[in-house]
């Protein structure tokens, strides 16, 4: 009433509630993103209480420390790996950058069990270099498996998150800042403390998130190092006892820890900014000039690049081609190709698809509700691939049997993992398109749905076509969900790499690994053209 | 209860006046949140004027517009454009059923179609599309570019795409939301005048939202003032710098000197003397004096001395403090006589001035049509 008496004379207008057809999809597919944890609770709570007991074992205890030091071990190396890169490619006279940025930041395409797999079979105790170092009496290399592989693997193949968030963070900050800070009297290494740091900090904090649920979620290279961490444990139970319980309680701890992870994230609060600052163009970079040490510094970004990237890509064509010499099986049937390349691209359509309503609703209509709402699917993300797959396949054989180990169930699990890439680029087009130009067109007596399809689906392509091709090449890597919930013998380029590498058949997974390489070069290549042909309005 | 009869004579005045305008809004409210953007809004526009919307930033003038145009449903009171209710307490129509046209501040040409397709986008199928477009793009002069893409268009070419655009589908109302402020101030007065010119020529009704005073007094036929989401005053250009309805109007429209004063009926004695009144007032009183209505002579023993010059080169600004410690502000077109800042002057007023009862404005004449009791003065 005290409201009401503060507008007099106003006669109260209804508001009319968002429509269904806004509500319902999002909602279904947010049902969806749910369905593995929700279901993964619900299957330990029915878990009886001998089972719970076996959490208390030490072996858990070591098995738990053992994920939670890679992670943290993997995450600070890889950031200060990633920092020192993005800083060299973005402020300073390093010749190259260009070439550099692209080489430095094309390990990410590469999966991380393909990466373990060239390492093992160059530096490993009986690898390549072995073979060749054999005359000079040479037996064995130092081992490359447990903790110290892992850890050295991991950071080279997941500095790159950590690269181009910051990259981005650099060249977001506006120069005149760093003038003026000069211009008050501080030397460059406070101007670097004080001004620059505190701006990269949420860049730097998005990108070890991204490493530590990265390396905590990593199932091909850990297990390939054979070093036990919680996703090998719970793959192991899987496969090798009847009771699942086990597995199923294991899984929960390895949320937990995701959760804590992401609540950590929350409280320190690093939530960047999503506007791109007006600024980008036309700006003078400041520019550190190495002097001599230049040479340090290519030599440091070669011997990089070699070791992520070239290391592989020349093992894998090693093995290719010395296999092709002894009339190795190298081939392979085309239909694993057609598997890979199919189950893939349905599931970034579908992704594709699925996110679309969920980002018209928290970008078009954000409230509280919708951007929670929005949040929530990337519980999906938050999750392990192998929790994931592991929480459907009891759910798919407890309820719906007729859909275990079809296609069905494995794309659905594919969309539940990758929707948070397909939520995020579409996000970021659709911020780009200003609600003014929707505007205009109602105003120009368009319908809504004609104002959909005419102006925001065609100015949203760039973010749909590079948010298929992320989630496209994320499944083409997704190996332990492959695993766990593909149709019997379907077999990937990812499953056929892991099943070779496993019985260290090496000249069976190059080419697979190759193509799998190819096809990821591809698919980033889509991603970075859209990138640049959104900058280009 | 003594408003019901006030409130009744309002509603037949209104009903008098809905047979004859193009946009009239009653009682328009829209809240966001606890913040109130509009509250209780009248607007009445006659058909075929070019009516400024003048408000500081922030008094929710382009809420207003959009309100209108139907992008933003209001929160309570009733919008009719031409004999048409297009929201009310039970209705509201959607955007695209108007038929008001709109340019956007930041002229939203759509950046994948070319200048003909965007100036076409809101023709219907039966409409000769070419035809058209070529017309309108005609009108705003702009032949020659239907094959562009917005972004290779300058500044004020975009301005009058958007306006080509919006002109198309031939609205009943046209909508400009600060449709000058992305330009530059070189091109601004141009494009302003052109603007003009060319909406003069389709004698489409006009409104326009602008935070400008110079503008909104320079363009509009009428103009309403808008402040913390209420209209304030509707009227002429002339009438409304002439006679502002309260002090905040008086001071938002160009400099205003007051001075405390006693009102008795047509006269008014203050420090300066006693002047004749436009409006009878009574007791304590705020005295409105315009600086182009203020006079300084050189007096060795007048009230006041000149403080300061500020010198615009058509005319210049002289600050004068009198001996009570108030500062008072004389415009001077050409020489000032010889004044420096030191001199003695004498000040004279050469129109009749405007009282306000302090500290509330109030109505002060018949022909302006005052609405709402302006700001509160914390």
């Amino acid at each position: 009433m005290k409201k009401k008496s503060t507008f007099n004379n106003c006669l109260w207008i209804k508001r009319p509630c968002l429509p269904l057809y806004l509500w319902i999809p999002p909602i279904l597919v947010l049902c969806a993103s749910f369905l593995p944890l929700v279901y993964l609770i619900i299957r330990t709570i029915g878990v009886d209480s001998q089972l719970l007991d076996t959490l208390l074992r030490p072996r858990v205890f070591e098995v738990l420390l053992n994920s939670v030091g890679l992670a943290l071990a993997v995450t600070v190396s890889g950031c200060m790996l990633g920092f020192f890169l993005a800083w060299l490619t973005t402020r300073t006279d390093l010749p190259a950058k260009k070439f550099w940025t692209i080489i430095l930041s094309l390990p990410l395409v590469l999966p991380s069990y393909v990466g373990a797999f060239a390492w093992v079979a160059a530096l490993g105790p009986r690898g390549l270099l072995q073979g060749w170092l054999e005359p000079f009496g040479v037996e064995r290399l130092p081992s490359l498996y447990g903790f110290w592989g892992a850890w050295i693997i991991l950071s080279l193949f997941s500095y790159p998150y950590v690269l181009l968030t910051v990259r981005a963070g650099f060249r977001g900050i506006d120069a005149s800042l760093e003038d003026v800070a000069r211009s008050l009297g501080k030397n460059s290494f406070q101007v670097f403390r004080e001004i620059l740091f505190p701006q990269l900090w949420p860049a730097i904090h998005a990108g070890a998130l991204l490493i530590a649920l990265y390396t905590l979620s990593d199932f091909g290279a850990v297990s390939l190092l054979q070093f036990n961490s919680f996703t090998q444990a719970i793959y192991s139970q899987y496969i090798g006892s009847f009771n699942r319980g086990v597995a199923a309680v294991l899984a929960c701890v390895l949320v937990l820890l995701t959760l804590l992870i992401l609540l950590f994230q929350f409280r320190i609060g690093g939530r960047s900014r999503y506007y791109r600052s007006s600024a980008g163009a036309l700006r003078r970079v400041p520019c550190v000039s190495l002097g001599k040490w230049r040479y340090p510094a290519l030599f440091f970004c070669g011997s990089i690049g070699i070791f992520a990237l070239g290391l592989p890509v020349m093992v894998i064509s090693y093995w290719l081609i010395r296999g092709w010499i002894h009339h190795q099986s190298v081939l392979f049937g085309a239909e694993i190709v057609w598997n890979s390349v199919s189950a893939s691209g349905l599931a970034a359509l579908v992704a594709v698809i699925a996110a679309l309503p969920i980002v018209i609703l928290a970008v078009r209509h954000a409230r509280r509700s919708t951007q929670w709402l929005e949040r929530s699917t990337y519980i999906g993300h938050a999750l392990p691939g192998i929790v994931i797959a592991f929480s459907l396949v009891f759910f798919g054989v407890r309820y719906v049997p007729f859909l275990y180990q079809t296609l069905f169930m494995l794309i659905f699990a594919y969309v539940v993992h990758f929707l948070p890439h397909a939520v995020g680029s579409i996000r970021s087009s659709m911020l780009q398109i200003s609600p003014r130009l929707e505007d205009a067109a109602r105003n120009l007596g368009k319908k809504p749905f004609h104002v959909f399809s005419s102006l925001t689906l065609p100015l949203l392509k760039p973010g749909l076509l590079s948010g298929f091709a992320l989630v496209f090449l994320s499944c083409m890597k997704e190996l332990p969900a492959t695993l766990l919930l593909g149709p019997i013998e379907f077999q990937t380029l990812a499953t056929k790499i892991w099943n070779a590498t496993e019985d260290a058949f090496f000249a069976k997974a190059a080419g697979p690994a190759l193509i799998l390489v190819l096809v990821s070069a591809m698919s980033i290549w889509i991603i970075f053209s859209q990138e640049e042909s959104e900058k280009g309005r | 209860m003594k408003d019901k009869g006030e409130e009744e004579g309002r509603m037949l005045n209104t009903e008098h006046r809905k047979t004859k305008t193009a946009i009239c809004c009653e009682n328009l409210c829209r809240i966001f949140g606890e913040v109130p953007a509009v509250c209780g809004a009248h607007l009445d526009v006659n058909p075929g004027t070019f009516f400024a919307l003048l408000g500081p930033s922030g008094c929710g003038k382009t809420t207003v517009l959009r309100m209108i145009a139907g992008l933003e449903i209001p929160d309570g009171g009733e919008i009719k454009v031409g004999q048409r209710v297009v929201a009310s307490h039970n209705r509201n129509v959607s955007p695209e059923k108007r038929k008001v046209g709109m340019v956007f501040q930041e002229y939203a040409l759509f950046p994948h179609m070319t200048v003909a397709e965007n100036v076409q986008y809101g023709l219907g199928r039966c409409d000769d599309k070419k035809m058209r477009s070529q017309e309108v793009l005609h009108l705003v002069g702009l032949e020659g570019v239907e094959t562009r893409m917005p972004h290779e268009l300058s500044g004020g070419q975009q301005q009058r795409v958007a306006l080509a655009r919006a002109l198309a589908p031939k609205p009943d109302v046209l909508l400009l939301d600060e449709p000058f402020s992305n330009l530059d101030a070189a091109l601004r007065n141009r494009v302003r005048t052109d603007v003009r010119h060319i909406l003069r020529q389709t004698k489409v009704t006009t409104l326009f939202v602008t935070h400008d005073q110079e503008e909104a007094l320079s363009l509009a036929d009428e103009m309403a003032v808008m402040m913390n989401g209420k209209i304030i005053q509707t009227d002429t250009p002339q009438n409304l710098y002439r006679y502002p309805a309260s002090h905040q109007v008086a001071t938002f429209l160009g400099d205003a000197n007051f001075l405390p004063g006693r009102g008795r009926g047509q006269e008014v004695e203050c420090e300066l003397g006693s002047f004749a009144t436009q409006n009878s007032c009574s007791h304590e009183v705020e005295v409105m004096f315009r600086p182009e209505d203020l006079e300084l002579i050189v007096d060795a023993q007048g009230p006041g001395e000149v403080v300061d010059i500020e010198y615009f080169g058509h005319d210049q600004l002289l600050h004068v403090q009198l001996d009570s410690g108030t500062r008072l502000k004389s415009r001077f077109v050409g020489s000032n006589g010889g004044l420096i800042p030191g001199s003695r002057v004498q000040v004279r007023v050469h129109e009749k001035v405007i009282t306000y009862p302090s500290p509330y404005g109030c109505p002060i004449n018949q022909k302006t049509e005052v609405r709402g009791q302006g700001a509160e003065i914390p």
